[in-house]
């Protein structure tokens, strides 16, 4: 069996009917991630921990323990807070960083939670700024389905791991697209949630208001799966939400319309509505033709489509990079090479031990967003900048209210291209920051937003199909998502697939 | 932005640029601005500013918690992440003479 081609739910069957170990699944991945050390996908490994790890899953199995995700391996984006394993958001600021415990989400997933294997820490854009996995302190993960494209990002090597199958699913976070791009890029699936669904405790801070963690894995299912587990109310993050607990699962595979019984036409009833503004000027053509393509998949299945108007599409740009700088800018304030972190070996006095340390921790762009946030935020500039931004925000978040007066979800593109080359972007941040025109407004408004494989390019790059419903709307999104995995097979190409040597 | 104006703003936020840099930086920072200064565009009179999404969702309060300690003491795991100390404090260079 080859188990990175299989999902959770299979890999599930076979270790509670003791076909495999915990030990032999984890050994298995360790194995793939160690012949794939090229796709620069880890920071770091630690193989014993691992294995350690899963030894306590076979006992948890061999005790009657009949959770869907015990002993299946998970890797952790490196901006949530590790035990054992490094924690350095890719930055050099944290580049030996040791967390003295576990992130939320990580708790949640492990041996103590639902039982899943660590396989370790992910690559990603440092302090999760970016949109390529290019501005890692560690180097950039390379895209598994031509190498020298980038991954996106900022999880990109969460993305490359599922992608290049050396991990059943992977941790993410998605401040501004961060989850969605790297898994429209990389051809998986992956969900943001609605903001506050899921804890924010550990998870190294970026532009609090926005970020949010969440699963990236080949399907929607194994992502409702993973969102059982993940989602819920902290009492250490006071912005998670209370909420009664959800079964992200239960809609799998029911009709959309419960009074509707036609099992050629699952989604009857469906209202999803196409922004008219994500298909403007400047998306390719491929891309398009794929995300149209989607849609008439989806009519098939007996959804009906609308078009909807968000008219502040162009403008999330400027609104998310003056807000998200902003924000950044005080949360990377604590930086100060004191307490943890890099420090400087060349001071004379405190205030110098601080500057020198700064900037030598951290890397260029996340030293631009710093300044950009110190500037938007000074005297002078504040009403101009940021309190205008967070007006606009608002009627952002209230654009999205009056579409969803007229459908049930949003479909468009991910992004408006696929993959771009390592180097092609990195020297203009604006020319990044533009890529990332239909992702932002999710996160600015707290909307969950998900990406889903619909298709591939001439050269054979993946394309995302991209689904954003209202408040709390996930497990719906899921059942969308998964009927259309159910009717097509862009989610089951895999890049790589003779790799070590298997049975394609 | 000129280099006085960039020189101010990294010591704003504790950074220090090379002269060499200060060039590209702000250029950088300009296009930045620039791509900004669409907002100005935008007629946002009588709209409330939108802090945090929470406000669309559940009315925003400040939770309260009783008391009490929750936590472990972690202390060495804690101070073994730091780059400098001594006999179980933070050692920075000395501040006042």
């Amino acid at each position: 069996m080859n188990l990175h081609q299989i999902t959770i739910e299979k890999l599930h069957e076979a270790l509670i009917k003791k076909q495999l170990s915990s030990v032999e699944v984890t050994n298995y991945f360790l194995n793939r991630i160690d012949i794939s050390k090229h796709l620069n996908a880890f920071i770091d490994v630690q193989p014993e921990l691992s294995l350690e790890q899963a030894k306590q899953a076979d006992q948890l199995l061999a005790q009657g323990n009949k959770g869907m995700l015990t002993g299946i391996p998970i890797a952790h984006k490196d901006v949530f807070v590790t035990k054992g394993w490094k924690s350095t958001a890719a930055s050099k600021m944290l580049g030996n960083y040791q967390s003295p415990f576990d992130a939320t989400v990580v708790e949640k997933l492990g041996i103590l939670g639902s039982g899943m294997v660590c396989l370790g820490k992910t690559n990603m854009d440092e302090f999760a700024m970016g949109s390529s996995n290019e501005n890692s302190a560690f180097g950039p993960a390379l895209n598994p389905w031509d190498s020298d494209f980038v991954p996106g990002g900022s999880s990109g090597g969460s993305a490359v791991a599922v992608a290049a199958g050396l991990t059943m699913a992977a941790t993410g976070t998605d401040t501004g697209g961060s989850i969605r791009q790297p898994a429209a890029f990389c051809g998986i699936t992956g969900i943001k949630p609605t903001y506050g669904r899921v804890s924010r405790y550990g998870m190294i801070a970026y532009a609090s208001s926005l970020d949010q963690a969440g699963p990236m894995a080949k399907t929607a299912s194994e992502c409702a799966w993973l969102m059982n587990a993940i989602a819920g109310k902290d009492p250490r993050d006071s912005t998670s939400i209370e909420r009664e607990n959800e079964d992200f699962t239960r809609l799998l595979a029911t009709n959309w319309d419960s009074a509707n019984s036609n099992p050629s036409q699952p989604l009857k009833g469906l209202k999803i509505g196409v922004p008219k503004e994500f298909f403007a000027k400047g998306l390719n053509h491929e891309v398009k033709l794929a995300i149209e393509k989607a849609l008439q998949q989806f009519e098939t299945l007996g959804a009906t489509c609308v078009e909807v108007s968000l008219p502040k599409t162009e403008l999330s740009i400027p609104v998310y990079y003056v807000l998200a700088p902003a924000e950044a800018s005080s949360n990377l304030s604590r930086y100060d090479g004191v307490r943890y972190g890099y420090r400087s070996e060349k001071y004379k006095d405190l205030a110098q031990m601080y500057t020198h340390s700064r900037t030598e921790g951290f890397g260029a762009e996340v030293k631009r967003r710093i300044l950009v946030g110190a500037y938007v935020l000074s005297q002078g500039y504040y009403d101009a900048y940021y309190l205008q931004a967070q007006k606009i925000r608002r009627i952002i978040a209230q654009d999205f209210q009056t579409a969803f007066n007229q459908c049930d979800l949003l479909m468009g593109p991910v992004a408006p291209d696929v993959a771009w080359k390592i180097g092609e972007k990195s020297k203009d941040p604006i020319a990044m920051y533009l890529e990332d025109i239909f992702t932002l407004s999710a996160n600015l408004a707290g909307l969950p937003a998900m990406s889903v494989p619909c298709g591939f390019n001439q050269s054979g790059l993946p394309i995302g199909l991209q689904i954003i419903g209202n408040y709390f709307k996930e497990a719906e999104m899921l059942q969308v998502a998964d009927y259309f995995q159910t009717a097509t097979e862009w989610h089951l190409k895999q890049p790589l697939q003779n790799a070590v040597g298997e049975k394609s | 932005m000129n280099t006085e104006e960039i020189t101010h703003l990294a010591k704003l936020s504790s950074l220090k640029v090379p002269e060499n840099e200060i060039q590209a930086l702000s250029e950088a920072l300009e296009s930045i601005l620039q791509l900004a200064n669409q907002l100005q565009s935008i007629d946002t009179i009588g709209i409330e500013p939108l802090f945090h999404p929470i406000e669309m969702i559940t009315p925003l309060m400040q939770p309260l918690r009783p008391d009490q300690v929750t936590e472990l003491n972690q202390r060495a795991a804690n101070m073994a992440n730091a780059p400098a100390q001594f006999e179980g404090l933070f050692l920075v260079p000395k501040v006042i003479d």
